[in-house]
């Protein structure tokens, strides 16, 4: 087997990566304890059932919600990442499943800007940019600071050569 | 056509269409038809009933046709086409000339008789947002999709007799099928389908039949009556009436490729116009397509297992407007590569030069895919093994085999390149193809790893196409980094506005 990089290596070690505002982790943090609400719950009810001896459920049960909610949010924060170049942005993420995609703003039909209750409540915001292609119809860019955001907007609109066609 | 001599008034479709949408409406309502004349059948005679649900249906039809007939007038004006449409609520569009990508006429079995064509306006909103003027006279369509297209080309304003005499456009023909080339494309469209669906319908149907097919004790007394005769013939005629058997199932198979292929491509024209490629084919619903050249987005050659010996190819279009639902256009669906080649030639792509560098997948990407086929099988065959069965393990190893080597097949077939302006990829198993997608036309570029991939240090390359996908798998992280450096160096060099013009 050919081993051509280490397996942390990114695609471009070149160009540093900005990291998002690390407010991120606390809105993924919330979004993971709220997914795992309804299994603490099932493992709470089970508990009080007494139909299996005491903490057999619920030991395994909170210590898996603790760790996806304490350090995986921290992990997934990591591998994320982001590069405005000149003319293309560059979004890296995913832990297991990494993803290394390059929209150049040539190419960019139309951006959007989201903010759930969890990210107003930070001022974060996620950028989206469309483009044309069926794969990667839409590259998004979560937990970034809401200022930001729309300053990256900006630019990418500001090349964004208009058309009226 | 008074119409044509005045285009600033409200136009309204050929009234001839009426019949065509009624007698249209009549085939949707055969279920309304059956349903009414089975709960009005103890009135009078079936068959009268029957005549008198059908006439009634067929005037409100008729009269629901005439209404939304009535209501729908289109507008030609100078800068776009108008539709107000609605009995009730209306509704009123426009499309200026600008968005219209294309005019495609289509004509189906009645349509062809009353020399009618249905002429829709392609926007590039995707099918059901396009308008659409069902039933115009042919003269009337060709003369509307003339003006369209002259109207995107210069913004003169229009003059009151413009329309009328549009000469074609100087055409030239890149690819056509007569007869001959369409039965020994259908001979290779073989299909079981129809097997299938006779299946399907004793299935819904049996009630009709007068016992069931499903009772084995039924079949048994039918057996032992006439039968029982059969039985009586021998092993020999057993084995003659299995082959009539499969014999006929065959025939069935190549006979309704053959229809199927004889209706969809008689008549099969591929011609290079001004305004893009026109495609007309069809034998009872007559399609004419028109795709402008610089819609193109990337292009297919493939081929299949029989055919592919017989040197037979086909060759598709990748385009942003949708053909019959799929984004593919078929540009020329059977012929040779020497045949296909010079119409790939004119949308722009070059076959792949002599001396270009291919890539092969990488051995890592080839040994993960290969254990990630095996290890299904490889489990279940431990399930004989536990339960004292042995032998029975050969049947899932025998099909992990199958797929292990099918895996190292396909490896040995996937193969990129890169050209000075396109990025070439073969892949298949048995009957490998080749994809060629110009590096101006993509739209992004996403490298992504699994967990094995990220180990090995591969991934797959992900070009973002519209209308479409291409992705090359197995690429290894450096190439990935030099591919990805040479595509976006050519495609930040030129705007997307400036694609399509």
């Amino acid at each position: 087997m050919d081993h051509h990089a280490s397996p942390t290596a990114a695609l471009d070690e070149d160009a540093a990566l900005t990291p998002l505002h690390p407010d991120h982790v606390k809105v993924l943090r919330i979004q993971t304890a709220l997914a795992a609400l309804p299994f603490a719950v099932g493992a709470g009810v089970l508990e009080f059932a007494q139909l299996l001896p005491r903490g057999l459920v619920m030991a395994p049960v909170l210590i898996v919600i603790a760790l996806l909610v304490l350090r995986v949010p921290l992990r997934r924060y990591h591998a994320k990442g982001f590069d405005m170049g000149e003319d293309r942005l560059r979004v890296v993420r995913g832990l297991l499943f990494s993803s290394d995609t390059v929209v150049p703003f040539g190419r960019v039909q139309h951006i959007d800007l989201d903010q759930g209750p969890l990210e107003r409540h930070y001022r974060l915001a996620t950028l989206t940019v469309h483009t044309a292609g069926t794969h990667n119809a839409s590259v998004h860019l979560p937990g970034l600071a809401h200022q930001d955001a729309v300053a990256m907007r900006e630019t990418i609109r500001a090349h964004i050569r208009r058309e009226t066609v | 056509m008074n119409g044509a001599a005045e285009p600033r008034q409200p136009r309204r479709t050929a009234p001839v269409g009426l019949f065509v949408s009624a007698i249209a409406g009549l085939r949707q309502s055969v279920a309304a038809i059956v349903a009414l004349t089975y709960v009005a059948r103890d009135m009078g005679p079936l068959l009268w009933v029957g005549l008198a649900v059908a006439v009634t249906i067929l005037a409100i039809n008729l009269l629901v046709a005439g209404l939304s007939w009535h209501r729908l007038t289109f507008h030609v004006g100078d800068e776009d086409i108008r539709v107000e449409s609605g009995i009730v609520s209306r509704t009123a569009r426009s499309v200026p000339y600008e968005r219209i990508q294309d005019v495609s006429l289509e004509q189906g079995l009645l349509a062809r008789l009353f020399g009618l064509v249905v002429v829709r306006f392609e926007t590039g909103a995707g099918g059901a947002d396009d308008i659409a003027l069902t039933y115009l006279t042919e003269a009337e369509g060709e003369e509307l999709r003339g003006l369209v297209r002259r109207r995107r080309d210069q913004d003169a304003p229009l003059a009151a007799d413009g329309l009328a005499d549009v000469p074609d456009d100087p055409a030239t023909v890149l690819f056509a099928m007569g007869p001959r080339r369409v039965l020994t494309y259908g001979a290779f469209e073989f299909s079981l389908a129809v097997v299938a669906v006779i299946f399907g319908v004793t299935q819904q149907f049996d009630f009709l039949l007068p016992f069931d097919i499903w009772d084995l004790e039924e079949w048994e007394q039918r057996l032992a009556g006439s039968g029982a005769r059969l039985v009586a013939l021998g092993t020999t005629a057993q084995v003659i009436g299995a082959l009539i058997g499969v014999a006929a199932l065959l025939l069935i198979g190549f006979a309704t490729g053959i229809v199927r292929t004889l209706l969809r491509e008689w008549g099969f024209v591929l011609e290079k116009t001004e305004r893009g490629f026109r495609r007309r084919r069809g034998l009872l619903t007559r399609t004419d397509v028109v795709m402008p050249i610089h819609r193109v987005q990337a292009m297919r050659i493939g081929t299949r297992i029989v055919r592919r010996m017989f040197g037979w190819h086909g060759l598709k279009f990748v385009s942003l407007a949708q053909d019959a639902g799929t984004a593919n256009h078929v540009v020329a669906p059977f012929g040779k590569v020497e045949e296909l080649w010079p119409v790939a030639c004119e949308a722009g792509f070059a076959p792949p030069a002599d001396d270009l560098v291919w890539q092969q997948a990488v051995r890592a990407y080839r040994n993960d895919s290969v254990m990630l086929v095996a290890i299904v099988p490889a489990v279940l065959s431990l399930v004989p093994i536990a339960m004292g069965y042995p032998w029975f393990a050969a049947i899932p190893l025998a099909v992990g085999a199958a797929l292990v080597v099918g895996e190292l097949i396909a490896w040995r077939n996937t193969h990129h390149a890169l050209d000075p302006h396109q990025v070439l990829s073969r892949s298949g198993w048995l009957a490998p193809g080749l994809e060629i997608a110009p590096r101006v036309k993509l739209q992004s570029v996403d490298f992504r790893q699994g967990p094995l991939a990220r180990r090995h240090g591969y991934g797959t390359l992900h070009l973002g196409l519209a209308g479409g996908t291409f992705a090359i798998g197995g690429v290894a992280v450096e190439r990935a980094r030099e591919l990805r450096a040479a595509i976006l160096a050519s495609v930040t060099a030129t705007d997307y506005s400036d694609l399509n013009r």
